[in-house]
C-alpha cells in the first residue's frame, strides 16, 4: 500500500474574489486562489519552485482597504479580504508595467507576453524612439549556455535558484543599481572564471529566454529552431543513483535541450552538469 | 556553500584595511599563511558566516584607506567572512560612494540637488572641473544635507585615516582647496550656525544646539541631559511607552506612525532578542535636520537609544548614518565612546542592571536606504532593497527580529515627553500633531536653517522667520517625495492632518522656497534624474517608470501648452502605475513633486 504523506491539516479561510467566494488553506497566496477558480493573472517573476520575488508587479490585484495594489503572488490571503482582479486600476498597472518591459527589453522569446499586450492594449512604441533599452550584447563565453541580457527583466529567479534556495553556489548575483542594476558574477568576468558548476538550474527558471541552451540559441541565430517540430520525452538520468527526470528536447532527432519536471519530488526540476549538458554520447554516431 | 575565489591577491594596505576591522586571520581558510593545521580542518561555516553584516563595515574600510575596491581587496574581504564574490560585488556595486575601478584617492562630491542648483551648483561644477586635474574625482552628488549653506561640496581624501572637507558654501576656489588638502581647509561653522533660532527661549528639540559642548557629557548633564533616562527607570518599560502613547507622538521620518504603538507592537513580541535601530540615513533632498541635531546635541541621540530600547526590550541598537556626514560621524562616535566609558552605555547602565549597547553603521550613498526595510538589508550586508511587507519590521526586522526603527527627530522628542510628561507634551501643538516639531527651510530664504515650531504654525509663518525673499514662485514641501505648493497658499497649516486636506505632504519637515532663478523644469528635471539615480531597480514601475518620467521631461524641458500635453498625459499613466504598483515609498512617491507642480503650479501650461 502506498502512503501518501497528507502533512499538517490546514485550515480553511474564506474570502471574496472579484464578488464570488473563495475558500482556500491557510498560507496560500491570492494567485493561489485565482488560480483555483479559474481567474488568469499573469505573472512573469513567479516561479513554481521559488519563493515570490514579487519584483515584475504585472500581477498586481487591487484589494479593498490597501493603499497600493498588492502582488497576488506573494500576498497572503486573509480571511475576510476583499480582492478584485480586474479593476481598471489594475489592469492600469498591468499595461503599464508591460510597456516599461517591452520598451526597453527584448521580449521576443518570452512566453505568452506578447498576447497579454495585445489583451491589455499595451504600447510600448508610446515613449518614443530614444527611450533608453538595455543594450545588452549576448555573452557567449562557455560551450553549454548563452547569457543575453538583452533579455533580461531582473526577476530574480536565476540569482535565487543559484543562490540558497537551490543550488547554493551562489555565483551570480545583481549588480549595479536602478535602470543600470544588471545580473553578474564578481567582478562581471566571464562565466568561466566565476564559481559558476553549469548546473543550468538558473536556465531552468529563467522566463524569458535570457538564459538558454548554447544549443538553442545557436539554432535561433541560424534559423532552425522549430518548437512545432520537437518531442518532449521524460526519461531517468542514468548517471548516478539519485534518479532525476530529464526531459529531453528533441529536433530532427538531435537533443537540443534538457529539461527536468518542477513537480519532481525529490529534484524540483533542478540538476547538475551532467544530467543538464552531458548528452553528447547519446548522439555521437560513430 | 563552497565558494570560489579567484587569483587576485589584495595588496598590503587593502589587507591592513580589512585586517583593521577584523582582526588577523586565524586561518588559510581566511586567507592566512597555510599552516599544517590548516590541512585538517577547515573553518568557516555558520561562524563566519554570522558576522555578514560586517560586510558593509569591511568595503567601507578598504574605500577609506585606497580609495576604491579592486578584485583583490573584495576578495580578501569574501574569504575573511565567507560571504561569495559575486554577492560582495552586488553590494558593492550598489552603493554610489564606492567604486569597482580605479579612481583617484581624493574624491569631490558636489552637490547638485535643489537648493545648491538654485545656488549655482551647475557654474560651481564647471569651475571646479577646470581648475582640478586628474588627481582629484570629481562626482556630482545628490543632496549632501547642507542646504543651508548652499551650494556645498564634499571632499573625500582616501589614507590612513581618511581625511574629509565640507565646503560650504562653496566657492571654486574653496572647494578646490577642500579637496586638494583636505588637512588645511578651513573649519566648518559649528553646528548652532544651522540654528538661527539658537540660545532663544522656549525651544524645546534644539535648546541645547549651540549651548551645550557636543563633545561633553558633564556638559550635556549640566544643561539637563539623563533626567529623562531616569525618568525612564522610575517609570518602567510599560510606563514609558504609556507616557509616548499618550504624548500622541508620531514618526517624524515622514510616514507619521505613532510611536507608542510601534514601541508596544515591538514590546510584546515573544521572539528574542529585539533590535533598535535609528534611522539617520537622512537622504530626503532638502533633510538636514538629523545631522544638526547629531552635530550639536550628539547625547540626546545616545540617552533617547538607550531609553527606546529599554522600553521595547531591546539591549542592542544600531544607527544607520548617511555616509556623507564625516562631522555627525565623529560627533556620535565620541559621544558613545564617553557614554560606554562614564556607565551610561554597556552591561550595566546607571547601575539599574540594564544593558544596552549602540554602534553606528555608516551608508554608502543609497537614498533607498533610509527605507526601512531596505536599511535592515544594507546593515545585514545585502543591497538595500526593500523587502515586502508584510511581514513589518515588529514582527520580522533586522536579522529577521522584532525590531523598532525610529527617526533621529523622533527619538529626540521622547526626552521632553519624559521629562515634562506626557499631558504638558501633548498640550503643544494641534490635537492630532502634538509636539514641538523641526522645519528644514532652505532656498530663497535671508536665513535658511532648521527652525524648531510647535505643530500648528502655517507655511507663512514659517517663511516669514526665515526671511522669504521676493518673487517667490513655489515652495516645496517633504523633499522630492513631497510636493509643490503656490506662493499664495501660505495658510497651510504645516501638520500631518493639514498638509493632508490640502492635497500635499509634510514628509520630514523639508520647506524649500524657490524664486525663478532656475526656471521650474529644469528643477523638474532633477528631481526625476534623482529618482532614476536612487530607484534600487527591484520592481518594473520604479526602475522604468523613473526612467520614462525623466525622458519625459527632458523633451518637454523648454516646451508648454499642446507641445507638452502628450508628454504630460504620458507621465501622468506611468506616474500612476509608479505610485499604484511599486513596492516602496521611492518608487510610489516618485511622481509626486512632478504632477504637484503640474496641477497646482500650472508648469507646462
Amino acid at each position: 500500500m502506498t502512503v501518501t504523506p497528507l502533512g499538517i491539516p490546514r485550515r480553511l479561510l474564506e474570502f471574496t474574489i472579484d464578488g464570488q467566494e473563495a475558500r482556500v488553506p491557510e498560507g496560500s497566496t491570492i494567485l493561489d486562489a485565482c488560480r483555483a477558480a479559474g481567474k488568469e493573472v499573469p505573472t512573469l517573476c513567479e516561479g513554481d519552485t521559488l519563493r515570490p520575488k514579487n519584483a515584475c508587479r504585472v500581477c498586481v490585484v487591487e484589494v479593498e482597504g490597501s493603499r497600493t495594489l498588492v502582488p497576488a503572488c506573494s500576498r497572503k490571503a486573509e480571511p475576510g479580504m476583499v480582492v478584485h482582479t480586474g479593476t481598471e486600476r489594475a489592469r492600469h498597472s498591468r499595461k503599464i508595467v508591460l510597456e516599461l518591459l517591452a520598451s526597453s527589453v527584448d521580449l521576443s522569446t518570452t512566453p505568452q507576453v506578447a498576447e497579454w499586450i495585445k489583451e491589455y492594449e499595451a504600447k510600448p512604441d508610446r515613449f518614443g524612439p530614444d527611450a533608453a533599452r538595455l543594450n545588452e550584447e549576448p555573452k557567449v563565453d562557455n560551450d553549454l549556455y548563452v547569457r543575453d541580457y538583452d533579455k533580461c527583466i531582473l526577476c530574480y529567479k536565476c540569482v535565487d535558484a543559484c543562490g540558497d534556495q537551490w543550488q547554493n553556489t551562489f555565483a551570480i548575483s545583481v549588480s549595479g543599481r536602478g535602470f543600470d542594476a544588471r545580473i553578474a558574477v564578481e567582478h562581471d568576468a566571464p562565466l568561466t572564471d566565476s564559481a559558476c558548476v553549469y548546473c543550468g538550474n538558473c536556465i531552468e527558471v529563467c522566463p524569458t529566454g535570457a538564459l538558454s541552451f548554447k544549443s538553442e540559441f545557436d539554432m535561433r541565430a541560424a534559423g532552425t529552431w522549430n518548437e512545432s517540430e520537437q518531442t518532449e520525452t521524460t526519461t531517468v538520468c542514468a548517471y548516478c543513483g539519485v534518479g532525476c527526470n530529464l526531459t529531453l528536447h528533441v529536433q530532427d532527432n538531435e537533443i537540443v535541450k534538457v529539461t527536468s519536471p518542477h513537480d519532481n519530488p525529490v529534484t524540483h526540476g533542478n540538476l547538475c552538469i551532467k544530467g543538464r549538458f552531458g548528452y553528447q554520447h547519446v548522439q555521437n554516431r560513430d | 556553500m563552497d565558494l570560489h575565489f579567484g587569483d587576485s591577491k589584495p595588496t598590503d594596505d587593502e589587507r591592513a584595511a580589512v585586517d583593521a576591522l577584523l582582526g588577523p586571520p586565524e586561518s588559510s581558510w581566511e586567507g592566512a599563511d597555510r599552516s599544517d593545521a590548516d590541512l585538517r580542518w577547515a573553518r568557516g561555516g555558520r561562524e563566519a558566516r554570522d558576522r555578514r553584516d560586517l560586510l558593509l563595515p569591511g568595503l567601507h574600510a578598504i574605500n577609506d584607506r585606497i580609495g576604491w575596491i579592486s578584485e583583490g581587496a573584495l576578495d580578501y574581504l569574501c574569504r575573511r567572512l565567507t560571504v561569495p564574490p559575486a554577492e560582495a560585488y552586488g553590494v558593492a556595486t550598489f552603493y554610489a560612494m564606492f567604486s569597482v575601478k580605479p579612481r583617484p584617492a581624493t574624491v569631490l562630491h558636489v552637490c547638485t540637488d535643489l537648493a545648491c542648483t538654485a545656488a549655482g551648483a551647475p557654474e560651481l561644477c564647471a569651475g571646479i572641473e577646470a581648475r582640478l586635474g586628474p588627481g582629484v574625482s570629481v562626482e556630482r552628488s545628490p543632496c549632501l544635507g547642507l542646504c543651508e549653506r548652499a551650494p556645498a561640496a564634499l571632499a573625500i581624501r582616501a589614507g590612513d585615516p581618511v581625511r574629509t572637507a565640507v565646503s560650504a558654501p562653496a566657492t571654486v576656489h574653496e572647494a578646490v582647496l577642500a579637496a586638494s588638502s583636505p588637512d588645511s581647509a578651513p573649519q566648518e561653522p559649528p553646528a548652532a550656525m544651522a540654528v538661527p533660532q539658537a540660545g532663544q527661549d522656549g525651544l524645546v528639540l534644539l535648546r541645547r544646539v549651540g549651548a551645550v559642548d557636543p563633545e561633553s557629557l558633564d556638559d550635556y548633564r549640566s544643561h539637563g541631559g539623563y533626567t529623562a533616562l531616569r525618568r525612564a527607570f522610575e517609570l518602567g518599560p510599560a510606563g514609558v511607552i504609556r507616557e509616548v502613547t499618550d504624548s500622541g507622538l508620531v514618526g517624524r521620518g515622514g510616514a507619521a506612525f505613532p510611536t507608542g504603538r510601534k514601541w508596544q507592537a515591538t514590546a510584546s513580541q515573544p521572539d528574542h532578542p529585539h533590535y533598535l535601530v535609528c534611522n539617520a540615513d537622512e537622504s530626503e533632498p532638502g533633510t538636514f535636520k538629523d545631522r544638526v541635531i547629531l552635530e550639536g546635541d550628539p547625547y540626546a541621540l545616545v540617552e533617547a537609544m538607550t531609553i527606546a530600547a529599554y522600553a521595547t526590550g531591546a539591549h542592542k541598537g544600531y544607527v544607520y548614518l548617511r555616509g556623507e556626514y564625516p562631522r555627525a560621524l565623529r560627533r556620535l562616535e565620541h559621544a558613545i565612546a564617553q557614554a560606554r566609558a562614564r556607565g551610561f552605555l554597556g552591561e550595566d547602565v546607571l547601575g539599574q542592571g540594564y544593558a544596552f549597547d549602540m554602534e553606528i553603521r555608516r551608508g554608502a550613498g543609497a537614498y533607498i536606504c533610509g527605507e526601512e526595510t531596505a536599511l535592515f538589508n544594507s546593515i545585514e550586508g545585502y543591497r538595500g532593497e526593500p523587502r515586502s511587507k508584510p511581514p513589518f519590521p515588529v514582527e520580522k526586522g533586522l536579522f529577521g527580529r522584532p525590531t523598532v526603527e525610529n527617526n533621529v527627530e523622533t527619538l529626540v522628542n521622547v526626552l521632553p515627553i519624559l521629562t515634562m510628561g506626557a499631558p504638558a507634551y501633548a498640550a503643544i501643538g494641534t490635537g492630532k500633531s502634538t509636539g514641538p516639531k523641526l522645519f528644514c527651510v532652505s532656498g530663497s530664504v535671508e536665513r535658511p536653517g532648521i527652525y524648531e515650531l510647535p505643530f500648528g504654525a502655517t507655511l507663512g509663518e514659517v517663511l516669514a522667520l526665515a526671511g522669504v525673499r521676493d518673487k517667490l514662485r513655489a515652495v516645496l514641501l517633504g523633499g522630492a517625495a513631497g510636493g509643490f505648493v503656490r506662493p499664495d497658499e501660505t495658510d497651510i497649516p504645516l501638520t500631518f492632518e493639514g498638509t493632508r486636506e490640502a492635497g500635499t505632504t509634510l514628509g520630514s519637515g523639508v520647506v524649500m522656497a524657490f524664486d525663478d532663478t532656475v526656471p521650474l523644469p529644469r528643477l523638474l528635471l532633477r528631481i526625476a534624474e534623482f529618482f532614476r539615480d536612487e530607484s534600487c531597480g527591484q520592481c518594473v514601475p520604479c526602475r522604468v517608470g523613473t526612467v520614462r518620467q525623466e525622458e519625459a521631461l527632458h523633451r518637454i524641458v523648454e516646451r508648454s501648452g499642446a507641445a507638452a500635453a502628450g508628454d504630460i498625459a504620458l507621465l501622468r499613466e506611468v506616474g500612476r502605475a509608479m505610485r499604484d504598483a511599486s513596492i516602496c515609498g521611492l518608487g510610489q512617491t516618485a511622481w509626486n513633486a512632478v504632477e504637484s507642480a503640474i496641477d497646482r503650479l500650472g508648469a507646462y501650461a
